[in-house]
């Protein structure tokens, strides 16, 4: 396996040559913020959050995407990145009904985490306070639109390491929203296996389990990487 | 030197925040002997006063009442902070907005069965949609949490109140 070697923040590091810029830098200890990215999934590059500058090239690049090649010199933070990062997060607060105080995953969000992070008090930009509904009709699980950011962690953990492909992406901005079964309510939808693990990566209050209170535990998510490397490298290792 | 004039509002909210200014306890009498509190939901002063130097304000904006005390607010006030979640989002007063205007939200809550009487001559009208302050006010300071801690509050207005901008690092929060 070769390796190559490139600059994050002015610091020369190695790289495997299949790695990305996120899993350099992580390995690195060098913080880059993301949502969309799980370990243990496929990269969409959805929430833009891990955006990067890279020297010699006039557009940002999503950092979970783009490979760790030879000599890139690449930058994660900078007065440019922070603003949009910023400006990323307040819109997904005013897109959807975000309200932390009566949410099931106060203090436990990764939205709310970032938002904190960042020191963001206020959001410039009005809510849209849009008419979202929920979905209750699982047993055991809920499915509230209004706290979902579409980062698509739920359909991709289904697809990938449950294999069932209950969950899809529906129409377009800010229509836009996941669905089981080709839009069936969640307790009817017959590819569901009831597994959890939708529940389980979901960043926000999005989905959960029912009698979920302010007071519950932060989701686990180790099972992820658990599963994955037992599959790809048969090493049952926590 | 002049103690600064400090005012406390309370808008479209629960009075939690209040409840939490008053969780300051025994740091209520310091407060009390470096600040002048000329109005308040706490006191009986009828009128908001001229010339105040910090005034917190708690809620969100839901009927016209609320209009038009947040402008007599803001030009009567140097450093204007916005207190809590529902003054800064919105936040649970505006629960009510996706679900369309004050007539369809009151007709919800209090049914179809009956004419409503019009109390508009002694009730505000409702707005038909709930605002944040920073919609029609410029706001100076953004005191997030439902509520925020009293150590947050303490720490913004013993600050304002000694003419220095707060540090809300790690102590004030939306949620």
């Amino acid at each position: 396996m070769a390796v190559t070697t490139l600059t994050i923040d002015g610091t020369p590091v190695s790289a495997r040559d299949d790695q990305t810029i996120l899993d350099v830098a992580r390995e690195h200890g060098i913080h880059i913020p993301t949502l969309c990215h799980v370990p243990g999934l496929s990269e969409v590059g959805a929430c833009r959050l891990c955006l990067v500058e890279i020297a010699g090239s006039p557009k940002l690049q999503p950092a979970c995407l783009t490979p760790a090649t030879e000599g890139l010199d690449v930058t994660t933070r900078s007065e440019r990145l922070d603003g949009y990062r910023r400006q990323i997060v307040e819109l997904l607060l005013a897109e959807r009904n975000h309200v932390c105080s009566v949410c099931v995953a106060n203090t436990r969000c990764d939205l709310q985490d970032l938002a904190v992070a960042m020191e963001l008090h206020h959001v410039r930009y009005e809510h849209q306070a849009p008419a979202f509904a929920l979905d209750a009709s699982h047993d055991r699980f809920v499915l509230d639109h209004n706290r979902c950011i579409l980062c698509t962690r739920c359909v991709r953990v289904c697809d990938e390491i449950e294999g069932a492909h209950t969950w899809d992406v529906m129409a377009r901005g800010g229509e836009s929203r996941i669905v089981a079964d080709m839009n069936q309510p969640w307790g009817a939808s017959a590819s569901c296996t009831s597994c959890g693990k939708c529940v389980r990566v979901c960043p926000t209050g999005a989905l959960f389990e029912k009698g979920t209170t302010a007071g519950s535990p932060r989701k686990d998510r180790s099972f992820l990487t658990y599963l994955k490397t037992a599959r790809e490298r048969k090493l049952w290792i926590r | 030197m002049r103690k600064p004039r400090v005012a406390t509002v309370w808008l479209g909210g629960c009075s939690g925040c209040h409840m939490s200014l008053l969780d300051m306890d025994e740091r209520l009498l310091d407060l009390a002997s470096s600040i002048d509190l000329v109005f308040s939901p706490l006191m009986d002063v009828k009128a908001f006063p001229e010339d105040v130097d910090v005034t917190l304000v708690e809620g969100a904006i839901a009927n016209e009442d609320h209009v038009e005390t947040i402008r007599r607010v803001r030009a009567r006030t140097q450093t204007l902070v916005a207190l809590g979640d529902c003054a800064v989002t919105g936040n649970v007063t505006a629960l009510r907005n996706p679900l369309g205007g004050a007539a369809p939200v009151l007709s919800l809550v209090y049914g179809t069965a009956f004419d409503r009487p019009d109390a508009s001559h002694i009730v505000p009208r409702l707005l038909d949609r709930v605002l944040m302050l920073r919609a029609l006010v410029r706001v100076d300071l953004y005191l997030p949490g439902c509520p925020p801690s009293a150590d947050a509050i303490h720490h913004a207005l013993t600050a304002l109140a000694a003419g220095r901008a707060p540090d809300l690092r790690d102590r004030a929060t939306l949620g």
